[in-house]
């Protein structure tokens, strides 16, 4: 967002005639039902707020990935986050969202309650304010994101080292979008028939490794933007792909997505992290999908610095977000929805956070259906 | 008779003491030089342990409001004008005129003298804008650390002019729905300010008192069904509590709610939705159909008023509470309570 911000490119005026033009070439297209799985949870939330599905049509079903960095941040994480926010010394701090994701003992901003020091930042090079002006106490980043957010927490780690600050440390939860969708496309019983590749995402990583996957999971990729026509547009080229049978990437949100992504940004995080097994909630370990600080960066790496103690989480059996996360269950169909499991007492990791899948159709499309009816008569 | 007085040359101080709070000779100083002064008029000047003043006929509106904002100063405000405007506000929601303040303060030791002058000059500055007046207060000073520089309680009277019943209970299906200006603009600019976030922009806080034009508009509408301002939780908040307290379907349109370019630019870049963003001088105001256009003209006549818009109406009455926003494309959303703190999203 905030590249697309300074890039002037911001815009308000979303173009209805533009909209409704690319609905109708989209529902020109379809012959079948569709199914096709957007992997932000940034488009799940757009998709449910501009009511994309309501224009789409009963043909194509919009399922949603495990995109939301926040809710896949394991519980045994937040745990940790949690306990270190309470010893003394510590200044725990970490992005606003992250900071009301309970973990199994709850969130940061209940360890505040209880005196732990937590404060909100918007980005990790903010620490060294922070750090510099508390010489005496321990300044810990909570660092969780997808390939959007690692370049900036490389920069920070190597800012540290560079200037041998030695106060601060990074409790890393970073995990990359390949390797999920890799995950979830070997799953034989997937039925997904495309994929829109998150655009913010592939600004920073580019799209080889999806030309890989959709290559041998024979699945086309429809690099897509956040807006809504800029959506539809993904949806459209995605369509046609699928309609004519080719398994390959298209790049729908040119103007912000090269190939090769942000080589700089790619060359940050090969400086300061290596490729791990990571654990994601909901899901559980798949393979080479995290990012972990390497052996020279060591030493700012939270987990090592200080002793913590890490305990499996028991979860909810009845939470279905794993399913969910994997495109085989909408969140209305899950028992717990609305009613066990809300924003303010989320149950699994897809309504842990806005963004997730099962938080966006609880703040958006609960009980959607016969809101008014036809009577679209009643305003202006 | 033996002069008691320190013959000592008597210290200014800088920064607000313990002692400021403890009700001796120096509370009695700063009470004298600088909160009678500032807020003199003739209920105050009676200096009595309380105000005295006259009972009115008919009802009255009492409300209070504690003010913890931080920072303290602002764009486009203070915590000062903000503790006036929030209560003259509240009151002016009952259908109330507003006309008695009493005004507490919470003071961090410490604290800057010349930022307490700055503050009570706003508050003075905001209540006679509003034209109320500050008739009694009080003054506790705690130790460094067990407050955030200044906390201000402020509660007030007003009286409730014959004719006006403002409840939830009057709502009536096909009801108007009006903002009286554009949305989320305290809320921002104390969320970009509070972390240090330089947007280059016009944002500003629209705190103001709206009771001057609310009673031209009762004057002439008095079928004004409710009112009520939009302050933390934004108006979906605002218009789901009063779903919920009448059973109400409220149907918004999007594209109909006033927010200003810088606000939604702010909003974007912090994930925020402004639906969900505090305002500080706006009301929701729900009205018989029929009196939308008067009642939009007398707002637009007014500085406060000058983005009044239509933004919905009410669907249905004696219903599951509801509050749907319909967009440019046609499609509907629910907008539901703020869960939580609204905090940004990090993507």
């Amino acid at each position: 967002m905030n590249n697309r911000f300074i890039m002037g490119i911001y815009k308000r005026e979303v173009k209805k005639e533009h909209v409704n033009a690319l609905v109708r070439k989209i529902k020109e297209n379809i012959s079948q039902p569709l199914r096709i799985m957007e992997i932000c949870g940034g488009q799940t939330h757009a998709l449910l707020k501009y009511g994309i599905q309501e224009l789409l049509g009963d043909k194509i079903t919009m399922i949603h990935g495990p995109g939301c960095p926040v809710c896949v941040t394991p519980q045994n994480i937040i745990d940790k986050a949690f306990d270190l926010s309470l010893e003394k010394n510590i200044i725990m701090t970490t992005f606003g969202d992250m900071a009301r994701v309970p973990g199994s003992k709850g969130s940061l901003l209940y360890a505040k309650s209880f005196g732990a020091d937590i404060r909100i930042l918007y980005s990790p090079l903010d620490i060294f304010q922070i750090a510099s002006e508390n010489n005496d106490k321990e300044i810990v980043f909570f660092s969780i994101g997808f390939e959007t957010t690692a370049p900036i927490h490389a920069l920070a780690i190597k800012y540290a080292f560079d200037n041998d600050i030695q106060n601060v440390s990074f409790l890393t939860s970073l995990v990359t979008v390949p390797a999920a969708l890799k995950y979830l496309l070997s799953d034989r019983d997937a039925e997904i028939d495309g994929i829109l590749g998150a655009g913010h995402v592939c600004a920073v990583s580019g799209y080889e490794d999806y030309e890989k996957l959709a290559e041998e999971f024979k699945v086309p990729i429809s690099i897509t933007g956040f807006e809504p026509e800029e959506l539809l547009l993904g949806i459209l080229n995605c369509v046609n792909l699928i309609v004519k049978g080719e398994h390959c990437v298209i790049n729908s949100y040119p103007e912000v997505v090269v190939r090769k992504g942000n080589e700089k940004a790619i060359g940050l995080i090969n400086e300061v992290f290596d490729v791990f097994d990571n654990n994601w909630r909901g899901l559980g370990v798949i393979p080479k999908s995290g990012l972990i600080i390497n052996k020279k960066y060591e030493h700012y790496n939270s987990a090592l610095r200080f002793k913590i103690s890490d305990k499996d989480v028991i979860i909810n059996v009845d939470c279905r977000a794993g399913e969910i996360m994997r495109g085989k269950l909408q969140p209305n169909e899950c028992s717990l929805f609305g009613r066990l499991c809300n924003p303010d007492n989320p149950q699994g990791a897809s309504m842990v956070s806005s963004e997730g899948a099962c938080a966006a159709y609880y703040l958006y499309s609960r009980n959607i259906v016969n809101l008014i009816g036809n009577r679209k008569d009643v305003l202006f | 008779m033996i002069n008691m007085d320190c013959p000592l040359e008597e210290k200014n101080f800088e920064t607000i003491q313990l002692a400021h709070g403890g009700g001796g000779r120096m509370s009695q100083k700063l009470i004298e030089r600088l909160f009678y002064p500032e807020f003199s008029n003739p209920y105050l000047n009676q200096q009595h342990d309380g105000a005295v003043i006259p009972i009115v006929e008919g009802e009255i509106a009492y409300t209070t409001d504690s003010y913890v904002v931080n920072p303290i100063f602002f764009n486009g405000g203070d915590i000062g004008d903000l503790a006036i405007n929030g209560t003259v506000n509240d009151l002016t929601c009952c259908g109330a005129v507003p006309k008695f303040l009493t005004s507490a303060f919470i003071i961090e030791e410490g604290f800057a003298v010349s930022d307490l002058k700055r503050i009570v000059a706003s508050m003075q500055k905001a209540a006679q804008k509003a034209e109320v007046c500050i008739v009694t207060g009080d003054t506790k000073v705690v130790d460094k650390g067990k407050c955030d520089k200044i906390f201000i309680n402020t509660s007030g009277i007003g009286i409730i002019p014959k004719g006006i019943k403002i409840h939830p209970s009057m709502i009536k299906k096909g009801d108007a729905v009006i903002i009286t200006g554009a949305i989320a603009e305290h809320g921002i600019t104390i969320l970009s300010e509070r972390g240090n976030i330089n947007f280059e922009s016009d944002l500003k806080s629209d705190t103001a008192s709206l009771n001057k034009m609310i009673q031209y508009l009762l004057k002439e509408i008095p079928q004004v069904h409710l009112m009520r301002d939009p302050t933390r939780g934004g108006i979906s908040s605002t218009l789901n509590e009063i779903a919920e307290a009448a059973s109400l379907k409220i149907l918004l349109e999007e594209e109909a709610i006033p927010v200003k370019e810088s606000v939604l630019a702010a909003c974007d870049l912090l994930g925020l939705d402004p639906l969900y963003v505090a305002n500080e001088g706006v009301m929701s105001i729900f009205l018989p159909k029929n009196k939308t256009e008067r009642a939009l003209e007398i707002l637009h006549y007014f500085e406060e008023g000058k983005n009044a818009s239509l933004i919905g109406y009410v669907l249905d009455s004696n219903c599951v509470p509801q509050v749907i926003v319909r967009n440019k494309f046609g499609t509907m959303r629910v907008v539901e309570m703020l869960s939580g703190e609204q905090l940004p999203r990090i993507c």
